[in-house]
C-alpha cells in the first residue's frame, strides 16, 4: 500500500473537483428505421431502453464502490436525421418525444444525437431535422441536438451556416436556457461524450461506453505547487496530470463497459469550466503567470 | 476484495480500536495500515480484504457509522482505482 500514492488520488477527489463528468453509452439506432415515424420512434426508445436499462445503477455503483464521483449519466445516438427511411412526413420530433422517455424511464440526464452532419450538402431529411430543432428541443427536457456544418476536409456549408443562425435565434428566442441544448460544430467526432454535442458516429459499433473526465482543479493545484519550476517541469507536470486524470477516466469506463457487457471506446479528457470554483482554466493559466483572465460572456452552468 | 479504509479529521483516542473492531465484526482482515497528516487533518489508511461473500456496501455503511461516531469521515474504496491512477 503506498500512502502517498492513496493520499493524491484522495486529495484529487475530496480537494480538486477531479470526477468523471459522464459516462456516456453510445448506441447505434440504425437497424431501428421502419416504415414509418410512428414504429421508428417505438423502435428507437425500445432499442435503448433495452440497451440503457443499467447504465444508471452500474455508473452508481461504481462510484460507491470506488468513491469517485461520476456527475452524469448520459446516452448518444446516431443522427437522427439519418433515421427517416422512406417516410418523406420528416416527423422528427417523434423520435426526439420518443429519445425523452427513455432518458426519464432510465433516469438519464441528457440524451445526444438530435443531430444532421451537413458539413458537404443538406439532404431533404437534414434540412428537415434542422427546421424541427426548436419543436423538438421545445417539446423535450433531456434531448440534446448538433449539426456539423463545416470541416477541415470540406470546408464550411454556408448554406447550413444561415439555416443555424435562424434556428438558433428560434430555439433561444421563447426559452434561452434551450439553447444550451444545441451546439453548431466544425469537425464534430463520432465518439464525443460530452453534451450538448454528442452523436454516434456511423462508422461506431452498436453499442459502446465513453467517459469524459474533468481535471481543471488538479492541474491548477499541480502547478501551483511549482511556482518557479522552469517551462520543461511545468510542462511535465501538466502531462503527467493530464495522464493521471485520463487514466482515472479509462479506469471507470472499461468497469462500466464491463459489468455492461458492452466494449470500452474512448475517454475524453476535458478542460471546460464548471462554474464550480477550483474548477476552471482561468485559474490555471492564471497560475501559470497570467495577471487576469477576463470571462467576457456571463458564466452559466455549462452541460458539459 | 481489496479496499483501502481512509479515516480523516481530528486525532482521539481509540480510532485505530473502533475502525479495527468494525472491521473485525465483518470478517474483514486489515493487512496493512498507515498514517500521516494530510492537509492538516488526521490521516489513517488501511488496506483490508474482504471475504468473498461480503456485500460492499454493509461494510462501507459499518465503518461510515463508526466514522460519525467518532467523530470523523471514513471511507472506503476498491484498490483497484489507486492502481490505475498510478501504475501502468
Amino acid at each position: 500500500m503506498d500512502s502517498k500514492q492513496i493520499s493524491e488520488t484522495i486529495a484529487m477527489i475530496r480537494e480538486e473537483n477531479l470526477d468523471i463528468r459522464t459516462i456516456t453509452m453510445g448506441i447505434s439506432l440504425l437497424d431501428c428505421i421502419r416504415g414509418d415515424f410512428d414504429t421508428t420512434a417505438q423502435a428507437v426508445y425500445d432499442k435503448i431502453v433495452a440497451k440503457a436499462q443499467h447504465l444508471v445503477p452500474v455508473a452508481d455503483q461504481i462510484e460507491e464502490e470506488y468513491g469517485l464521483p461520476i456527475v452524469n449519466k448520459r446516452v448518444a445516438v446516431t443522427p437522427v436525421a439519418l433515421l427517416a427511411g422512406g417516410d418523406t412526413s420528416y416527423d422528427f420530433v417523434k423520435i426526439a418525444q420518443a429519445m425523452d422517455r427513455a432518458a426519464k424511464d432510465l433516469d438519464i440526464d441528457l440524451i445526444g444525437g438530435y443531430s444532421a452532419l451537413v458539413q458537404n450538402g443538406m439532404t431533404p431529411a437534414d434540412e428537415a431535422l434542422i427546421d424541427s430543432i426548436p419543436a423538438a428541443l421545445q417539446q423535450t427536457e433531456r434531448v440534446c441536438s448538433s449539426v456539423n456544418i463545416g470541416s477541415t476536409k470540406s470546408g464550411m456549408n454556408m448554406d447550413a451556416v444561415k439555416l443555424m443562425g435562424e434556428i438558433v435565434q428560434q430555439v433561444a428566442t421563447p426559452k434561452p436556457q434551450d439553447a444550451m441544448k444545441l451546439v453548431v460544430f466544425c469537425n464534430a467526432v463520432e465518439d464525443n461524450p460530452f453534451m450538448a454535442g454528442a452523436f454516434w458516429g456511423v462508422s461506431e459499433g452498436d453499442v459502446a461506453i465513453n467517459t469524459g473526465v474533468s481535471g481543471p482543479g488538479v492541474v491548477q493545484r499541480a502547478i501551483a505547487a511549482i511556482p518557479d519550476a522552469p517551462f520543461e517541469q511545468l510542462c511535465e507536470t501538466v502531462k503527467q496530470t493530464a495522464f493521471k486524470v485520463s487514466r482515472m477516466g479509462q479506469f471507470v469506463g472499461k468497469v462500466a463497459a464491463e459489468r455492461l457487457h458492452v466494449p470500452f471506446n474512448i475517454v475524453d479528457l476535458s478542460l471546460a469550466p464548471t462554474p464550480a470554483q477550483g474548477d476552471s482554466v482561468a485559474e490555471i493559466l492564471e497560475t501559470m503567470g497570467l495577471s487576469h483572465v477576463v470571462v467576457t460572456a456571463p458564466r452559466r452552468p455549462s452541460p458539459c | 476484495m481489496d479496499v483501502v479504509v481512509t479515516v480523516m479529521g481530528q486525532d482521539r483516542v481509540g480510532i485505530v480500536a473502533a475502525v479495527a473492531q468494525t472491521l473485525a465484526d465483518h470478517n474483514v482482515n486489515i493487512v496493512d495500515m498507515t498514517q500521516t497528516i494530510l492537509h492538516g487533518s488526521f490521516t489513517m489508511m488501511m488496506g483490508a480484504t474482504l471475504p468473498a461473500d461480503a456485500d460492499f456496501a454493509t461494510v462501507k455503511q459499518a465503518v461510515q457509522a463508526t466514522g460519525e461516531q467518532l467523530g470523523m469521515t471514513i471511507q472506503m474504496q476498491r484498490h483497484e482505482i489507486f492502481d490505475a491512477m498510478h501504475e501502468l
